[in-house]
């Protein structure tokens, strides 16, 4: 009886890791395909379908960074991201404190106008924001870009560290003001230092967001100088003969950062992923 | 004298509020030049003929409305859009939740799948769907297919299978809505998880010692207590995949494949191809209210269901 009920443990269970790793499979393929892809070259790559390649080259990766301009796609790329949630962190925070501590006239006005921000789908917003930028004369400039990825990411990063900002217990933040310290100091050296899991979260989802936006950097940034990765891409796309290996290589250098910033962060991801959902 | 102090306090509490506001200021001002100018201008546009160069905006009134509702390309893009979302719906949430169910419990490696599967989900829409494109590629050199997919094929003696997968209009919208569930059905994954871990494991022991076996258990259980948020994962789903567009763009390009159009393309072309940045803000009002209005609906449904279990 035990005997059987174990036998049926274990039927069950190999047949729940055979879905689950051919699904795993689906997921990592593409990837290694394209990371092999990038190490062979256009002679060999239509014939050698081998997992690993019988010849590694690793010029192309040489030719994408200097020739194919993916070097300086990549410094634009960092530019953007770097600049963009910084900005986000410094912004947000600022206001997502005053919207948990402090007391003004019209504060909850101010909050649900970001809160409604963050639920109205606006397509097409692309339209009027390109229309701004020239008007501003901010097209084609790096500072017109990081100014609309922050407006980007601002609901969002507020609404998380508001809530933060409300659970946190504010006796330390009494302690500092008995101490004299002002309310700017009490939010740089009190609150910031304190609300570091939150800010993490939104570092993390902002890292990525702006490292994969593509239809502003496209819209917003003509010079081949000022374009970031995704933008650098696509000047593949439509191509008749493609360079696939130079290709997998330039997708190559655009992915790992991404997927290194997730396998070490993916606790963080996951975490402000599930908490979300559960809060929604 | 008291008149004095009293002023000298509502000053501080002047100056205490000014201080206040000075930290909603970067944000609010970001805001409205980035945000609120942006949906005033789209609205107004709306109303306009402009070719986004020349100084003369044209009102029409209603003229752009008017022209979309007998725009036959824009409602097929819609109806794309909608053949996407329901593959999504259907296929990606259906997978999301057994592998959801699958990694509920005690099983080996559950760390490594849960690292997996949200792998496609951080990578961007063009790295997804430029490998996509070259795995289902038609083409063929040297003697050999291009694509992967082709190559297995004809390696497999399955030749009648080999198919241009998307350039021929009857499986290309097929090939991409997959494509985004491949990158999709990740998220589901995760959420769905974390849904299921908040289920009392005590409801499933008091199941098992009843003698419910796991389908009972299943229905009567852990479908009724995760309806909130398969709702909510349906509103996301719903409003990611109807807006998709990146993934079209970087799988079939843009221009000529009226077969992949989904409604951002059309917005797009409008603007960039035909310069008529007056319908483009029309078209995206259009889309933004029947996306506010779906998603509200299912938000109704799903308030209704958890009153229901209130009750």
């Amino acid at each position: 009886m035990l005997n059987r009920f174990k036998a049926k443990s274990v039927i069950q269970s190999i047949f729940l890791h055979t879905l689950l790793m051919a699904v795993a499979i689906t997921c990592l393929f593409p990837l290694i395909w394209m990371f092999r892809s990038a190490l062979m070259t256009n002679e060999t790559v239509f014939v050698d379908k081998a997992l690993i390649p019988a010849s590694i080259h690793f010029e192309n990766f040489y030719l994408a960074w200097t020739k194919g301009g993916f070097g300086m796609y990549f410094i634009n790329s960092v530019i953007y991201t770097v600049s963009v949630v910084f900005g986000i962190v410094m912004v947000a925070s600022l206001a997502a404190y005053a919207f948990s501590r402090l007391d003004f006239p019209g504060k909850n006005f101010f909050f649900y106008m970001f809160l409604a921000a963050m639920m109205i789908p606006l397509p097409g917003s692309f339209v009027p924001l390109y229309v701004l930028m020239n008007k501003l004369h901010l097209a084609n400039t790096r500072i017109g870009y990081i100014l609309c990825m922050i407006n980007v990411g601002l609901s969002l990063s507020i609404y998380i560290l508001k809530t933060f900002f409300d659970k946190m217990s504010p006796a330390l933040e009494d302690a500092a003001r008995m101490d004299g310290c002002s309310k700017l100091g009490i939010w740089r050296h009190v609150a910031l230092p304190l609300a570091r899991p939150a800010i993490a979260v939104i570092v993390i989802f902002n890292t990525l967001n702006v490292w994969n936006e593509y239809i502003l950097a496209t819209l917003l940034l003509n010079d081949k100088n000022l374009m970031p990765l995704q933008r650098g891409l696509m000047v593949f796309q439509g191509s008749h003969s493609t360079d696939y290996p130079l290709l997998m290589a330039g997708l190559s250098i655009t992915a790992l950062p991404v997927i290194l910033v997730y396998l070490f962060m993916q606790k963080h991801i996951i975490k402000g992923l599930s908490a979300g959902a559960i809060a929604g | 004298m008291a008149e004095t102090k009293a002023k000298r306090f509502s000053f501080l509490e002047f100056k205490g509020t000014a201080e206040n506001y000075l930290f909603i200021f970067p944000a609010v001002a970001i805001f409205a030049v980035f945000y609120i100018y942006p949906f005033y201008e789209i609205l107004n546009l709306s109303f306009h003929e402009w070719d986004g160069i020349g100084l003369t905006r044209t009102f029409i009134g209603l003229g752009n409305f008017k022209e979309i509702m007998q725009d036959k390309v824009w409602w097929t893009s819609m109806w794309h859009a909608g053949y996407i979302t329901l593959i999504a719906l259907i296929f990606q949430n259906a997978l999301a939740f057994g592998l959801a169910l699958s990694c509920d419990r005690d099983i080996r490696a559950r760390k490594f799948y849960r690292v997996v599967f949200y792998l496609p989900p951080v990578l961007s829409e063009v790295v997804v769907g430029l490998i996509w494109q070259w795995i289902l590629h038609s083409g063929i050199q040297s003697g050999e297919p291009i694509g992967l997919l082709n190559f297995f094929l004809t390696k497999a003696h399955l030749n009648h299978l080999v198919h241009n997968w998307l350039s021929d209009p009857k499986t290309a919208l097929t090939c991409i809505a997959l494509v985004h569930s491949w990158k999709g059905f990740g998220w589901g994954f995760i959420i769905m998880l974390a849904g299921l871990q908040t289920i009392d494991r005590q409801l499933y022991e008091a199941a098992r010692v009843d003698g419910a076996g796991p389908f009972r258990t299943l229905k009567d259980i852990t479908i009724p207590m995760m309806v909130p948020v398969f709702l909510m994962v349906m509103i996301l789903t719903i409003l990611g995949s109807m807006q998709v567009f990146v993934l079209v763009l970087s799988m079939v390009g843009q221009g000529l494949v009226y077969h992949t159009e989904v409604p951002v393309t059309r917005i797009l072309l409008s603007m960039t191809g035909l310069s008529r940045f007056g319908y483009a803000c029309a078209q995206g009002i259009v889309f933004g209210f029947i996306l506010i209005v779906s998603s509200f609906t299912l938000n109704k449904i799903s308030k209704r269901f958890k009153q229901d279990e209130a009750r």
